[in-house]
């Protein structure tokens, strides 16, 4: 079994983990097929991180924390990747729609 | 099993599959598909997926070019949302384990998403149920493909819901096909619930948020007598309602075997039974179920979704038509024009804005500001009256004075009439509706003026308790058997009597085989009520003497409370006439 990637992310947006900055998260998610991506909000059970129901059926709002797990070939690219979704679509906040 | 109320527009009860009718207009066809098909049934899904994701992407380019980035982003999301793997999953499962057909399977899944996300309690995300929405008819579209107009295009039976229905759409109905309608929209005196009355489909409007929480294929039951519409029932309403349905449909047959006899009680009293009616076709409805006549005759479809008043020669045909119908001498009582200014459109000139309309510039207060509009109307009644038993009947009469102002118009024309030598009946019956509750208590005036009376119990209850029933948060407060108003409309009769003028009952009331015999016994002797009513309502009254009916009055006079006086009735109905559905 390969090893568990690990990395906690915090919400710090107003608007929480909306829909936008979600899709582009499952974007970069599916361009490494060869990982499993899950999320996981303290004390509920992870969920896919290709599937935007699922990170719907998180409801991060501001102050969230969030742990994003990665396994497989690339795991670490990947996590990134993810890691940078968070970074970069909550500084463009300001002008963008609330999707 | 869900159940939902709303208000009964057409009697009968119907249970079948639903067919789901949003906006634009996709059906499910098929519930259930032969398990054997299951795989060809998950390729035809993917197949739709495929198609949907390429059109949001679509969307997605177009958007982001013509906006922003940022917006095409949505589209993005929900190209996402239709490639989810575990959305997919769960469809599938659907498929190949309960045998659903991929639309029903589809739709369920979105709809049980949807939900789920409203419940969060998230205003931000509880908007994205609707994304779901758009995502569901996208694939469906895809699935189906454009089959065109559902409502037309129907081929096996089905109960319609839908938003709400055009009475274009609901006239066009196939009853064969259409076993029942309900709406989500819509009112007891809505177009498309006369409609469904005339067509004789059973029918609940008014039920609020409905579509939500069902999904096309699914099995529904739609009681019309009650106004109950039950998704998804469980085997023992199931059960129970096809015993219902099987007793409605033989006691509507017999209803039928009363078509020829007169509405009279055990012991020889006998009372006039008439059709409300709003279209000239709807008249032979009223001869069909053996109406004594027309009790009221509502003008204002001449008027409605028009680009201009209606010419007198408009209306006089249009009247023609009904007296062909219902013949020389029953009695059809003609209602002047019955409108707030807020449903005359097409008349700039009379739109007000009015922060209450039904306390407003309506009906004949309308009427009285626009002479030239009332004039029309009166000689077209006039020149009608010389073909039949046609009575002219004046609404919303708040007044005296108002009354006095439209018998003052009506000798004016009759007089015009004169001059230009076209005949008419010169003793033309003239009444007023008692609806306001000033009216009622000004009873012993007016009769002096008039040769009639009619209650129309709808507004009367409304104004008399200062409750809108289509509000929900009152609507319990608005009913017929409260004893306010079975006072006024007691102190009506009693005005009439004593005037020794007619008095009828032309509101819902009448037609509420509940409050049957209370009618009789406070002493009416007419009662105006759809069409499709009167059997039921005849076969009380055959089935009591008029010395019981006063009883009954009178105890039910002796409640305090609405609830009690319903429960009371109900339980005298019951007693008399077992097999008659009272809600």
């Amino acid at each position: 079994m390969a090893d568990i990637l690990r990395q906690t992310v915090a919400i710090t947006n107003p608007q929480g983990f909306h829909m936008r900055p979600m899709a582009a998260f499952v974007e970069v998610a599916n361009r490494y097929p060869a990982c499993n991506v899950t999320v996981t909000r303290d004390g509920k059970s992870p969920v896919n991180g290709r599937s935007m129901l699922g990170l719907m059926g998180l409801v991060a709002d501001q102050g969230t924390e969030l742990v994003i797990e990665v396994t497989g070939s690339d795991a670490d690219t990947a996590l990134q990747a993810l890691i940078e979704v968070f970074q970069r679509n909550f500084d463009e906040e300001g002008d963008s729609p609330r999707v | 099993m869900e159940i939902k109320r709303g208000i009964p527009v057409s009697p009968g009860v119907a249970i079948g599959t639903a067919l789901v009718v949003e906006t634009e207009g996709i059906r499910i066809p098929r519930r259930f598909i032969d398990k054997a098909r299951a795989k060809d049934e998950v390729e035809r899904l993917r197949q739709a997926l495929t198609e949907a994701v390429a059109d949001a992407r679509a969307n997605q380019d177009a958007i982001s070019e013509k906006l922003g980035k940022q917006y095409g982003a949505i589209f993005a999301a929900h190209a996402l949302l239709i490639e989810d793997p575990e959305l997919i999953r769960e469809i599938e499962q659907l498929i190949t384990q309960k045998g659903f057909g991929a639309e029903y399977a589809v739709s369920k899944t979105m709809r049980r998403h949807a939900k789920a996300l409203e419940a969060l309690n998230q205003p931000l995300f509880r908007t994205r149920a609707s994304d779901l929405f758009d995502i569901e008819k996208s694939v469906l579209s895809h699935l189906v493909g454009h089959p065109g107009d559902p409502l037309q295009d129907m081929q096996e039976p089905a109960i319609i819901l839908a938003h709400d229905l055009t009475p274009s759409e609901t006239a066009n109905l196939d009853p064969k096909l259409v076993y029942a309608f309900a709406t989500e929209a819509g009112g007891k005196a809505s177009h498309t619930a006369i409609m469904a009355g005339v067509l004789e489909i059973p029918a609940v409007v008014g039920l609020g948020r409905l579509l939500m929480d069902v999904s096309g294929g699914d099995e529904v039951i739609v009681d019309g007598n009650r106004g109950v519409v039950i998704l998804n029932p469980d085997e023992e309403t199931r059960e129970r309602y096809l015993v219902l349905q099987r007793q409605f449909g033989s006691f509507a047959k017999r209803l039928d075997e009363l078509r020829d006899l007169p509405g009279q009680t055990t012991d020889g009293t006998c009372a006039q039974l008439l059709g409300n009616i709003e279209f000239p076709q709807e008249a032979t409805h009223c001869i069909d179920r053996g109406a004594d006549g027309v009790g009221l005759y509502r003008t204002e479809f001449l008027y409605v979704n028009k680009t201009e008043d209606p010419d007198e020669n408009e209306q006089y045909e249009a009247y023609l038509t009904v007296l062909r119908a219902i013949g020389r001498d029953k009695p059809v009582v003609i209602r002047t024009l019955d409108l707030g200014a807020d449903k005359m459109f097409h008349r700039a000139d009379l739109r007000v804005e009015e922060k209450n309309p039904s306390l407003g510039l309506r009906s004949v207060r309308l009427c009285l500001r626009n002479l030239a509009l009332f004039r029309t109307q009166i000689r077209a009644i006039l020149r009608a009256s010389h073909l039949g038993n046609v009575r002219i009947m004046f609404p919303m009469v708040s007044t005296l004075m108002e009354l006095r102002q439209c018998k003052m118009i009506l000798a004016d024309v009759k007089e015009e009439l004169d001059e230009e030598r076209i005949d008419f009946n010169r003793k033309i019956a003239v009444g007023t509706m008692i609806e306001v509750p000033s009216a009622a208590l000004m009873a012993a005036e007016l009769a002096k003026e008039v040769n009639f009376f009619s209650i129309g119990t709808n507004d009367l209850i409304q104004y008399t308790l200062a409750a809108d029933r289509t509000n929900e948060h009152v609507a319990s407060l608005y009913t017929a058997g409260d004893p306010a108003v079975l006072r006024l409309i007691d102190r009506v009769i009693r005005a009439a009597d004593a005037q020794g003028i007619e008095v009828c009952v032309c509101g819902e009331m009448s037609g509420d085989p509940l409050y049957t015999i209370l009618l009789l016994g406070l002493g009416l002797r007419q009662l105006s009520m759809t069409p499709q009513n009167i059997p039921e309502v005849k076969k009380i009254i055959r089935s009591i003497n008029i010395e019981e009916a006063k009883q009954i009055a009178q105890e039910a006079m002796r409640f305090e409370t609405a609830r009690d006086v319903n429960n009371y009735l109900r339980e005298q109905t019951r007693r008399i006439l077992p097999e008659v559905v009272v809600n």
